[in-house]
């Protein structure tokens, strides 16, 4: 019904001024070994260079772990475990717990920072985001150490499953180690944690942190790597537990590894949300949802809202008001505290969503309003940079609408009844996760029972909360990471 | 010399699969000897095929919307339901139970009532398991947020070798009264119960594609099954012991990330408490967020 | 669609509804954002430029009024350089008094009219207490609305008063007073309402949309404020009239008028960027943006001793 201009005029009269964030508080090393029984050791494979993604600045050289720097940690944390931390008391373990939460609350501003400058995301995110939550896992988690006999209906004497191998990817560097270090040492385990490839230094400084923590040496354990290191610690014979955070493609692979053995699962893979959008929708907050689902952190998020399904009646209207709202975001350096998106995480990653954006061009083609639209904006010459896009006419077929791209890449398909959109939001692979915008209530419930997805956000999109269980159905992964369903998988 | 009487001669039975509520015969058209626990020839059952197995999954899958989206209490009353019917065909099953596993009479009974008893205990679980398992999650926002267990979809189940009834339910009712629809591989040598048990879900309110039996060696199908792309979840419990089997199995099974429950080393003791575990192991939990506010 | 109560209904019942979390995290983001320097200088100035100075207090009189519209004309007697503010805002017995202490300075007087605050009088006298503002030269009434008949759904009965004191801000050469609708959104309670308040004033002619007398809490919010300014926004882009949005009662610091530029700018764009289009409805709002201006130009920190209280 409302039409509106299609973007609003740049503002001159009132510009942002320049907000960076310093980032003198900051002490990054020129080099970094792994952490393996409390301390910093070289590395007995060669290295690997870090570099800030929106400037392309080499970071620091960071120790890559070979097979026998996996073996050694996995050593030391089995030591740990059957020595120190298996045995511990839950209530002692919990204050650790307590104590690196407090530490990272701290630290807050330094972490924020690192995480910015390794990550390229937004230093508003990273310090709104990603590590108070990371902190307030460790904080729900810790306060689990000593009622573990509640923690799993049915099992009043729950025991650790010993050594847990730990593999966590880019896009939320802190706040993936807070989701797998957390619970498992709550319950009882000792971990070898290997950080991506592009984005070492928050686990590095959270190896300090378990440090200054006085954490017992080898309770947790951090080496850095590529695949290969990744690979070796998910097949080492003596890791109990296998924890991922990554791509299903990689998924499938470490599935492929552990099957045969005893080793106990969690994977959390990609995803293809479907963000539903019905014409009695709250429009602006509908906006606001699509906006945070897909360009938060430059949709380099597993669950982001990447198929946007709108209601044919209210299409026109909501992608007039998306493409506003988009031209609003500031897109630049990431430790400016007013850009909205950063820079694209890796040279990499940035070919993958240029192709696929490429082929969803050749895909939609330009007929009948569909196409491919960015607002204008001035993207940094230097460092990975790719718009907010939005893609108009998509259909189910296209391979924007079906693989996950991981950037801020937005697929727009249109639905006419609300079992149009059931149908096409599960006609994936994946289900990791959902939206809904309706105001009205039945239908939201209707929806949540319908949609085949671990994860649905109605009304709202993209939040987290350490005590609220997240994880997929079908070839998002398996097992649950959050609330007191993410202690099953590290007790037994 | 006066004409002799020839004894009556028996109606055999070919024993069929139970697929999408039907008894077809494989599609194959091969079947194989079945013995008793002496070696005695029993019957033919079918063999089921690779394409048996898809057609089960079929059936399975198009089960699963109705079956899952059934109120738990009407799941509860439909597996009692079953429970009602084994009751009535007790001495059947314990003719059943005693060829098969070759039980003695006291052992028989014993075997049978626990199955009985075992499905009236996983009926009621119906519609407490989610009360059990979910959870009301205390999120630091104004969002009123719930967890809460769902069927993972289509299960296959390689069913204990052993322990052809006890064991067959103890696998079957646990995926079943949450939601899951199964294709289930019966015992190889030990079949008849199998059928038995389907001939009660096929004349109790079970419908059609909710269990789908098939019968057969486990190589022929198995593989097939693991592979199989619109199957949710595979339970390896029939393959104790087998460690190679299991293993190759799991390793296909991760293609689509089916969830897994793996072989144990060997058969369970299915007198023992079984516990929520078989229930939970076919449980994908589905957390929904909402805003709180005027 | 102003034909009866019921028609009202269904059409302000019509529109978007609004998600109070949904649109609390908005407007919090948007207060997130970091004005520094050249941006703050820019912020400040427009600020007092935007602010209507007020006094609404039983104890006003013709002194404080005119020690108010100096201040309003020059509010930093010590830097010529300081813009003035957009209005005072008066009982319409001071506004004569105002006009006169004003003169041609460009700053406007404006007046709560229509039995402010709680607007509850027979409409001749609410009409009559705007038409006495209007010739007594107000060249701003800010009306109530009726809460009490909003509340209890009689839309038409609200959009028709808000007509007829439109109709009351005429003068005799042709021109009118512009017209600001106070909702108090404090009694409002939702944001549906907020919204649906709004497209009733807007359509009803009103030139302004203002949230609060300052008289009940809560006052002006950044997301009552945020509906708003969607609110003119859709209506701009549907009837091509633009309207323009007052938060009143509560702003208090620099830093808060600051977000509240942000939000307009980032919501409604820079057209609203102008005293004409948005204004501040406070009274210690001016020392503060006086604070903040003096610290950027002299780059210390200043005191409440060299600002005048008036």
């Amino acid at each position: 019904m409302v039409k509106v201009p299609e973007t609003a005029a740049s503002a001159p009269l009132f510009d942002y001024a320049p907000a960076p964030e310093s980032r003198a508080i900051v002490d990054i090393r020129s080099s970094y070994g792994l952490f393996v029984d409390g301390e910093f050791v070289d590395g007995q494979g060669s290295s690997f260079k870090t570099v800030n993604p929106a400037t392309e600045e080499v970071l620091s050289e960071v120790a890559e772990a070979s097979d026998a720097d996996v073996d050694a940690a996995v050593k030391a944390a089995r030591r740990a475990h059957s020595r120190v931390w298996g045995r511990m008391s839950g209530r002692e373990r919990a204050k650790y717990l307590y104590r690196i939460a407090r530490i990272i609350q701290e630290r807050a501003r330094e972490i924020a920072v690192l995480e910015t400058l390794d990550n390229g995301k937004p230093i508003k995110e990273s310090r709104d985001v990603d590590v108070p939550t990371a902190a307030a896992h460790f904080f729900y988690y810790a306060g689990w150490a000593d009622k573990l006999e509640y923690a799993v209906p049915g099992n009043g004497a729950p025991q650790s499953l010993g050594v847990a191998g730990q593999v966590i990817p880019w896009n939320f560097p802190l706040l993936m180690l807070a989701w797998k270090i957390a619970p498992a040492l709550a319950a009882g385990n000792t971990v070898v944690l290997k950080p991506a490839e592009t984005t070492p230094l928050t686990a590095l400084l959270f190896a300090e942190i378990c440090q200054q923590a006085d954490l017992p040496p080898g309770v947790v354990n951090i080496v850095t790597g590529a695949g290969a290191t990744g690979q070796a610690l998910v097949a080492h014979p003596d890791v109990d537990k296998v924890a991922f955070t990554g791509s299903t493609e990689v998924g499938r692979r470490i599935a492929r590894t552990v099957a045969g053995t005893d080793k106990k699962v969690t994977l959390e893979l990609g995803g293809k949300a479907a963000n539903i959008v019905f014409e009695d929708a709250p429009v602006d907050q509908a906006v606001e949802g699509i906006v945070t689902g897909i360009f938060f952190n430059q949709g380099h998020v597993c669950c982001a809202g990447s198929r946007l399904l709108v209601q044919e009646s209210v299409a026109e209207e909501v992608l007039d008001r998306l493409k506003r709202r988009m031209a609003t975001l500031r897109v630049g350096d990431p430790l400016d505290k007013n850009t909205d998106v950063g820079a694209i995480n890796s040279a990499e990653q940035l070919a993958r969503i240029t192709e696929l954006a490429r082929v969803g061009e050749d895909e939609v083609g330009t007929t009948g309003g569909a196409g491919r639209w960015s607002p204008p904006c001035d993207l940094p010459e230097r460092g990975f940079w790719f718009p907010p896009t939005v893609f108009t006419g998509v259909s189910q077929a296209h391979r924007i609408a079906r693989e996950e791209i991981f950037g801020p890449v937005l697929s727009v398909l249109t639905f006419r009844t609300a079992t149009e959109a059931v149908e096409k939001a599960n006609n994936t692979p994946f289900g990791l996760s959902a939206g809904v915008w309706t105001e009205k209530g039945s239908r939201i419930l209707w929806m949540a029972n319908q949609l085949r997805a671990g994860v649905v956000w109605a009304n709202t999109f993209n939040k987290f909360d350490p005590t609220s269980p997240f994880g997929g159905y079908k070839e998002s992964g398996y097992g649950r990471e959050g609330g007191r369903h993410g202690l099953e998988g590290y007790l037994k | 010399m006066s004409p002799t009487t020839p004894a009556r001669a028996s109606v055999r039975k070919t024993w069929k699969l139970y697929i999408g509520g039907a008894f077809p015969r494989s599609e194959s058209g091969y079947s194989y000897v079945v013995n008793d626990a002496k070696g005695q020839f029993v019957a033919n059952a079918a063999m089921a095929s690779r394409k048996d197995a898809r057609d089960a999954v079929q059936a399975a899958r198009k089960a699963f919307g109705g079956w899952s989206s059934k109120t738990a209490y009407n799941r509860a009353q439909i597996l009692y339901r079953v429970a009602e019917v084994m009751e009535d065909r007790r001495p059947q099953f314990l003719d059943a139970v005693r060829q098969s596993e070759g039980l003695g009479s006291r052992q028989a009974t014993q075997v049978v009532d626990d199955a009985v008893d075992r499905l009236v205990w996983y009926a009621g679980w119906a519609d407490k398991i989610t009360q059990v398992v979910g959870s009301a999650n205390p999120v630091a926002g104004p969002y009123f947020n719930l967890s809460s267990p769902e069927p993972t979809g289509v299960v296959a189940v390689v069913a204990p070798q052993r322990s052809s009834l006890l064991g067959l339910v103890s696998v079957v009712a646990p995926a079943i009264v949450t939601g899951n629809t199964t294709v289930v591989l019966a015992s190889e040598e030990r079949p008849l119960p199998a059928i038995t048990f389907a001939e009660v879900l096929a004349t109790s309110d079970v419908p059609g594609g909710v269990v789908n039996v098939l019968t057969g060696p486990p190589a022929a199908t198995a593989p097939w099954l693991a592979e199989h792309m619109d199957v949710n979840a595979l339970d390896l419990t029939g393959l104790a012991g087998d460690d190679e089997a299991a293993a190759a199995l799991e390793a296909s099974a991760a293609e689509n990330l089916k969830r897994v429950l793996r072989a144990p080393a060997a058969e369970p003791d299915w007198e023992a408490d079984p516990g929520i575990d078989r229930m939970t192991a076919f449980l994908e939990t589905k957390t929904v967020w909402h805003p709180i506010g005027l | 669609m102003t034909a009866s109560d019921a028609s009202l209904r269904r059409f302000l019942h019509g529109l978007p509804g609004v998600d109070q979390v949904g649109c609390e995290a908005r407007a919090a983001g948007l207060g997130t954002r970091s004005i520094k320097t050249t941006a703050k200088a820019q912020a400040l100035d427009l600020a007092i430029r935007m602010v209507d100075l007020t006094t609404l207090e039983g104890m006003d009189t013709p002194g404080k009024v005119r020690a108010l519209a100096s201040k309003a004309m020059r509010p930093d007697p010590a830097d010529p350089t300081c813009p003035a503010a957009a209005a005072v805002c008066v009982y319409p017995d001071m506004v004569a008094t105002a006009k006169d202490a004003l003169g041609d300075s460009g700053v406007h007087v404006a007046a709560v009219a229509t039995a402010f605050p709680s607007g509850r009088a027979a409409l001749d006298i609410k009409l009559a207490d705007t038409r006495d503002a209007v010739e007594a030269g107000a060249d701003e009434i800010d009306m109530v609305i009726d809460r009490g008949a909003f509340l209890t759904g009689r839309y038409l009965q609200v959009f028709e008063e808000i007509v007829a004191v439109r109709e009351a801000c005429a003068r005799p050469d042709g021109t009118a007073a512009h017209l600001k609708v106070i909702f108090e959104t404090g009694e409002l309670q939702t944001y549906d309402n907020v919204r649906r308040a709004s497209w009733l004033a807007m359509m009803a002619g009103g030139d302004f949309i203002k949230t609060s007398t300052g008289k009940v809490q809560p006052a002006a919010t950044l997301p009552v404020t945020l509906v708003m300014l969607e609110a003119v926004r859709d209506f701009r882009a549907q009837t091509g009239r633009m309207v323009g949005v007052k938060p009143a009662g509560g702003i208090r610091t620099a830093k808060d008028a600051i977000k509240y530029l942000v939000m307009v700018n980032e919501v409604v764009g820079q057209d609203w960027l102008d005293p004409d289009w948005f204004r501040f409805g406070a009274s210690t709002l001016l020392n503060d943006l006086l604070m903040q201006r003096t610290k950027m130009t002299t780059g210390r920190y200043s005191g409440p001793d060299y600002f005048t209280l008036d």
